[in-house]
């Protein structure tokens, strides 16, 4: 397993610091650990388990019981499809099939040129703009296919 | 004057209290206020843009000293957004953009003329202020009201609304066992779904053995289609940390928790804020208001996981701990929290114990109906012509929700059913409508009122997609600790996909009768018990569509693509050949000049060709049962 480098050793520590290094903060950490990272490499992990003292298995129980973190790398932006009653009654399954169509890449992956992760939610609560698809933090309503291709173009 | 940041000075005693409420008041006294809708929904259409469009103006503005500008939380009329009302003439303009920005400061706010087309209109109907719109005007908004008055970062504003008030009276003026019996008094119920009276909680809670005790904000809405609780805590955060303090005095806690789920980031800004300025104000800390009461408050960030808002779950996550519900024998309000008592309340319950407290329990008692006291928020979503956050008196019927508030269903379709109560709801057919919105009454009629989505359907949704779309979410949200409801709701997963796919079996329907008595009396937690809702309720009112998929293999909605296929009628096409241009199928085959025609056995069924086909010809037809596609 790779060491992890120095900088994000301290970058950790100051997480786990900022939590007084309490056990029951845990998912707090790795959701700080996630932002930062976009994602949580094993080695980071081992790293959490040992300052913290919390077996490595336990880690894993949380990072993988929990839909927000990741074990495998991100893309660079995060397309996100809602899924929620709401869109799904406006048609948000074709919507995801037409931009998962565009990236070439299957819900919960992420394109081999690491550009975008696909994912879907559950609702992100604004169901007046359904069916909604989010870049990053940016939300679309309802976008045509040649809306999805220029807004793509967008980001890097 | 632009709001700004004023330094927050320590509020020692009741006294201090009011003198900040004053002078709060006589800053705002005589200006004009323009409250913009900055909730997720309308950030999501640009109210950014428009806010810095009016600020700009403003500056430019000689008016400037004389005008308020506000970022407020959600006004609710989230169709129409972004929304701006100006205070005081609630005059309301919709769908406003940033180039609207310098027609507003110049005419309306200098010149006190209305801008008519920003107003709310439908056919020759117009409403120029905000509580003369259809949508406002059928609602009773306690709740939502400060939405619209509130900059939720500005602690003043929601002192000048006499916030901080209920508190003050409870510390000073009440005992703990005087507000425990107000709000047991109140007929007060939990709003996130389970309609257990408040009061009763608090009482055990109160009552039980040891020191230490917890009071805890379940902001875990984690049903599809309802978002009242994030509008709450973005847009009157303080309200509910308010609840939670005098919740606090009560039972006898000296720590409380807010559990937000991570997807609402917004939320838990407003919140974290609003926390670090209650301490700076001493509302949280030690000897608040010189009232000896000690409190302090953290915030746990949710990571994702349905089944976490469920009360057992969800202190197992705030423990640090993967959020499985547990056997409860023993009672949150005896052993929740690390072991210790615990109240554990939803948004919403929260945000109403301040006005209970303020207005005292005979107020509260005399709104809605005799079991069910109060409003309750709903998210109206879905095929209706207003989405939005709707608050009404308990006992509302669902018709005034759905034409009255929502004003019917979009586009001119035929209703079909609502869904309420979230994935473990139930769908409601047309003949229910004049069912009264109660703990109650919803349940009598095989749904429930959960949290408050109303997920409006029209004759476009198919009612076994809609069951196997909720059975398949429970699947994924299952925790798999108890086999009931790891293994039944895969069960049924199974053979309602079998049935949307044209392979239904006659006994079908009996086994998912089965599966669904066998869940709801098996299983661990509410999850697992409530799965088959989705499923027991359609069966009962729209058993007809799922003989038709079984028996006919017809989807009369024309959603599962496996029953429905793709038709170009000859005599509509209009030969311009962009259903051809788009199929990325190659399945679309005709002449230039000649009426194109969909090759059945290439067809993905993308819907490309139905979207692409010009609204002049229509030609494109979905047609079910596949089979008859004409040669």
């Amino acid at each position: 397993m790779p060491a992890i480098d120095v900088s994000k050793v301290s970058a950790i520590d100051a997480i786990i610091e900022k939590y007084h290094g309490r056990k029951s903060a845990l998912i707090q950490i790795l959701l700080d650990v996630q932002k930062e990272n976009r994602w949580l490499p094993r080695e980071y992990l081992r790293h959490i388990g040992e300052k913290l003292s919390v077996p490595l298995p336990r880690i894993y129980q949380i990072a993988t019981f929990y839909k927000a973190f990741s074990l495998t790398a991100r893309g660079r932006h995060v397309v996100t499809v809602c899924m929620g009653t709401a869109c799904h009654v406006r048609g948000a399954p074709t919507l995801l099939d037409r931009i998962s169509e565009k990236l070439n890449v299957r819900p919960s992956m992420t394109a081999s040129d690491g550009r975008f992760t696909l994912l879907t939610v559950n609702c992100m609560g604004c169901c007046a703009l359904g069916p909604v698809m989010a870049i990053d933090e940016t939300y679309y309503s309802n976008p045509s296919d040649s809306q999805i291709e220029e807004i793509l173009g967008h980001y890097a | 004057m632009l709001e700004k940041d004023r330094s927050l000075e320590k509020l020692k005693t009741p006294e201090d209290l009011e003198t900040a409420r004053r002078v709060e008041i006589n800053r705002t006294k005589g200006k004009t206020v323009l409250s913009l809708c900055s909730g997720t929904g309308c950030r999501a259409n640009a109210s950014q843009l428009v806010y810095e469009a009016l600020s700009a103006e403003l500056a430019k503005a000689s008016c400037a000293s004389r005008v308020i500008l506000k970022r407020t939380g959600c006004h609710g009329f989230c169709e129409k957004g972004p929304i701006l009302i100006i205070h005081p003439s609630d005059v309301c303009y919709l769908n406003v953009k940033p180039s609207d920005a310098a027609e507003i400061i110049s005419k309306t706010v200098v010149n006190n003329e209305v801008i008519s087309r920003l107003l709310w209109t439908k056919g020759r109907m117009t409403a120029q202020k905000h509580g003369d719109i259809p949508f406002y005007k059928h609602q009773t908004r306690f709740l939502l009201a400060d939405n619209a008055l509130l900059d939720p970062a500005s602690p003043c504003d929601y002192i000048a609304l006499g916030g901080y008030n209920a508190l003050c009276k409870a510390l000073t003026s009440m005992t703990p066992e005087g507000v425990v019996a107000e709000i047991k008094k109140s007929g007060l119920r939990g709003r996130g779904g389970g309609g257990f009276p408040t009061g009763v909680k608090w009482e055990t809670t109160r009552g039980a053995e040891g020191a230490v005790k917890y009071v805890v904000v379940n902001g875990d809405e984690g049903d599809p289609g309802a978002y009242m609780d994030r509008s709450i805590l973005e847009g009157s955060p303080h309200s509910v940390l308010e609840g939670l303090i005098i919740g606090g005095y009560a039972i006898g806690a000296h720590e409380g928790f807010f559990y937000i789920r991570q997807e609402y980031p917004l939320a838990l800004e407003n919140i974290c804020r609003a926390i670090d300025q209650a301490e700076t104000l001493g509302l949280l800390g030690k000897n608040i208001l010189g009232s000896g009461f000690d409190f302090s408050v953290s915030v746990h960030q949710g990571a994702g996981a349905f089944v976490s808002g469920e009360s057992s779950a969800l202190l197992s996550a705030i423990e640090g701990r993967v959020g499985e519900p547990r056997l409860k024998y023993i009672r949150m309000s005896e052993s929740g929290l690390w072991g210790k008592p615990t109240a554990l309340n939803n948004v919403e319950t929260w945000a109403n114990v301040p006005l209970i407290v303020k207005n005292g329990a005979d107020w509260f008692n005399a709104i809605g109906t005799s079991e069910s006291k109060g409003t309750k928020i709903f998210s109206l979503v879905g095929k209706v012509e207003n989405t939005g956050l709707v608050e009404v008196a308990m006992g509302a019927t669902l018709r005034t929700i759905i034409d009255d508030i929502g004003g019917g269903i979009k586009d001119g379709k035929k209703f079909k059913a609502i869904q309420t109560g979230g994935p473990s709801g139930g769908c409601i057919p047309e003949a229910y409508l004049d069912t009264p919105v109660d703990f109650d009454s919803l349940t009598k009629i095989g749904s429930m009122m959960g949290s408050g989505g109303i997920i409006v359907m029209d004759e476009d949704s198919c009612m076994v997609d809609v069951a196997r779309y909720f059975v398949e979410f429970l699947k994924e949200e299952s925790c798999g600790k108890c086999m009931p409801c790891r293994e039944g709701i895969s069960e049924m997963t199974l053979i309602l996909n079998r049935i949307v796919m044209g392979q239904g079996k006659p006994g079908d329907l009996d086994f998912l009768r089965d599966i669904g008595v066998l869940l709801s009396e098996a299983s661990l937690c509410g999850l697992g018990s409530s799965a088959a809702n989705p499923v027991l309720s359609t069966l009962q009112h729209f058993k007809h569509e799922y003989e038709a998929h079984i028996i006919h293999k017809t989807c009369d909605a024309r959603v599962c693509k496996a029953l429905t296929a793709y038709y170009i009628d000859p005599d509509k096409c209009g030969k311009c050949g962009l259903c051809a241009k788009r199929c990325k199928a190659h399945a679309i085959e005709g002449e230039r000049k000649g009426p194109y025609r969909v090759v059945q056995n290439l067809c993905v069924k993308c819907d490309a060709c139905f979207n692409a086909c010009p609204a002049k010809f229509r030609a494109v037809r979905k047609i079910s049962p596949a089979s008859a596609v004409p040669e």
